[in-house]
């Protein structure tokens, strides 16, 4: 059973998620809906970062390889001052720095470009080889979906990961359960992933997905020697009555009525 | 007699005489270290080797990595597996964003011989040629593999260095500057210009002396660089010579040929042929027997210039 309620914000970070992709009337809602915690114990928890300072060479590195959410991504690093909040209303437009996936040539705060499923972990991993490398302390977090571990270079990169011992490299893994098409269990199953990973050599971990505070609690232990997993379990949608649990908020604009009734589901009123 | 070598070995000691003067250099392998020739590399600087397995989707994006970390990655593996297989990976992860990667990919065309149609990449200029922001570098002997390998360290961005198996004759100049981006000219002719690229370059000098006996002077181009083209070469080399032939262990679709063809129509009235391998798969045997068989010996090109000038 995962954490009830969602806090001041949380709320606020969805109605940013809400209103910008309604702008843009494309983008990905439901995988952005459920990372909002994780990112949230990784940014506001976790990472050794300083957004006067993206390109600060130590700090940690994030790689949201599950690109196509980082409405949810855009709307924190705007909070943490990355970029103008009003930088948001410009998703996807043609003369805006935010991309439909993540452009780290584009886009201050951002690690890596990803969007193409699979690539992510791969560059998050060479991220975290160099930095061994490099004898620097700083760590490599990198956040997968769950449709997204069907790829074969996952597995590439997991076999590399434990391979060369990172234990700078965190998996986090947002398990909604939910992809395009339909269930993963209906699409492909994945089976025990946590043992998969836990095979492939990996520390592994479950949390509630929605729970920030876990999630950071994870994501800041290290065990030497190895890279670590957190699957992380959570809903799609989450916080959107209509879109909580539904594949087909995957990928899907919403209507006026729609925008609507979310906003007022995730406070809307408080915005001054 | 000239210093003959393989151009793997070439890359393999290139590289290692420029990890010696620039300690950013890592070397990315996937299973293939003993071919593709990092293994020299690896006995040099073992700590500044990695060895990624069969696995060159992830290497490629690990290479990314590397690059976004300040360090200047060259990753090896065979043509065919390095631009066919983890295509997507070169062009999203890494040309997408002018990610400073270098891919010195060997066994390349139809030389790697006994290995078969499986393992000959044909088409691998082409798969880089369409991606933005790749530099795409085809040396033809030991000496221009060396340059080819430090001038790729100086470039800003992706560079695919296509590595040829077969030992080669030097057929170079050591003192000649190798700048990417431009057409050399190897020899002098007024009748027609063979532009060749990689192992062509050779066949072609001898096509050119066999043509020399019979009064026809070709003059000779080593295409080194495919991309960026050096359209302003071949622009002048047609209306010197008024017939361009190209030459390339490739398939004519995509690669020499097709940027020869892209930069004359329509600019130039010049006669124009492509040699090369014509929209087929290669088949084992050994590398000379294959050039015999697909029309790349320097008999073939002497042939098609003389039916050009026909």
């Amino acid at each position: 059973m995962g954490r009830e309620s969602l806090d001041a914000t949380e709320l606020a970070l969805r109605r940013d998620i809400i209103k910008m992709l309604y702008l843009c009337q494309s983008g990905h809602p439901g995988g952005s809906l459920s990372c909002v915690e994780i990112l949230e114990g990784l940014y506001y928890r976790t990472l050794r970062i300083d957004p006067s300072r993206p390109d600060w060479e130590d700090r940690d590195r994030f790689v949201l390889s599950k690109g196509h959410s980082c409405p949810a991504l855009y709307a924190i690093l705007a909070d943490l001052g990355f970029f103008p909040r009003s930088d948001l209303w410009r998703l996807r437009q043609v003369d805006s720095h935010l991309q439909g996936h993540p452009d780290m040539t584009k886009t201050p705060g951002i690690d890596a470009n990803t969007g193409s499923l699979g690539q992510g972990l791969s560059i998050a991993l060479g991220l975290a080889l160099a930095a061994k490398h490099k004898r620097k302390m700083y760590r490599v977090f990198a956040l997968v979906g769950d449709g997204e571990v069907q790829e074969g270079m996952i597995w590439e990169a997991a076999m590399a990961a434990a391979h060369y011992k990172l234990d700078n490299l965190v998996v986090l893994l947002d398990h909604n359960g939910l992809q395009i098409d339909g269930p993963n269990e209906k699409v492909m199953g994945l089976g025990n992933i946590v043992s998969k990973f836990s095979a492939f050599g990996f520390d592994c971990e479950e949390v509630d997905g929605h729970d920030p505070e876990a999630v950071a609690s994870a994501a800041g232990r290290r065990t030497e020697g190895k890279p670590r997993f957190i699957r992380c379990r959570t809903v799609k949608g989450k916080g959107v009555s209509f879109m909580e649990g539904i594949a087909g908020w995957h990928g899907k604009p919403m209507n006026a009525q729609e925008y609507e009734t979310a906003l007022r589901e995730l406070g809307g009123d408080q915005d001054a | 007699m000239p210093e003959a070598k393989s151009l793997r070995a070439a890359y393999g000691e290139a590289l290692v005489e420029l990890g010696a003067k620039n300690d950013k250099v890592v070397v990315l392998d996937a299973d293939l270290a003993h071919a593709t020739m990092t293994s020299m590399f690896e006995s040099a600087y073992p700590d500044r080797f990695y060895n990624f397995g069969l696995a060159e989707a992830n290497m490629m994006c690990a290479a990314a990595g590397f690059a976004h970390s300040g360090l200047l990655p060259f990753a090896s593996t065979f043509a065919l597996f390095g631009t066919g297989r983890a295509y997507e990976q070169i062009r999203n992860s890494i040309a997408y964003v002018n990610a400073n990667v270098k891919f010195g990919l060997s066994h390349s065309g139809l030389s790697v011989g006994e290995d078969g149609g499986s393992h000959q990449s044909v088409e691998d200029i082409a798969l880089m040629r369409v991606v933005p922001n790749m530099t795409i570098l085809v040396p033809c002997d030991p000496i221009e593999t060396r340059k080819a390998v430090f001038a790729a360290a100086l470039i800003d961005g992706p560079v695919y260095i296509r590595v040829a198996r077969p030992v080669v004759e030097t057929i170079t100049d050591p003192d000649t500057p190798f700048v990417p981006g431009t057409i050399l000219r190897l020899r002098e002719g007024s009748d027609i210009c063979i532009l060749a690229t990689g192992l062509m370059v050779r066949e072609a000098l001898k096509a050119a002396d066999s043509l020399a006996v019979e009064g026809i002077r070709a003059e000779v181009a080593d295409v080194h660089t495919i991309k960026p083209f050096d359209a302003d070469y071949v622009l002048s080399a047609a209306e010197r010579c008024g017939a361009i032939l190209t030459v390339e262990e490739h398939s004519v679709i995509g690669g020499l040929g097709s940027a020869a063809a892209e930069v004359l129509a329509g600019n130039s009235a010049a006669r124009f042929r492509r040699l090369g391998i014509r929209d087929k798969f290669g088949y084992s045997g050994r590398p000379a027997d294959l050039f015999e068989a697909f029309g790349l010996m320097a008999g073939h090109i002497a042939r098609e210039c003389r039916a050009l000038l026909g």
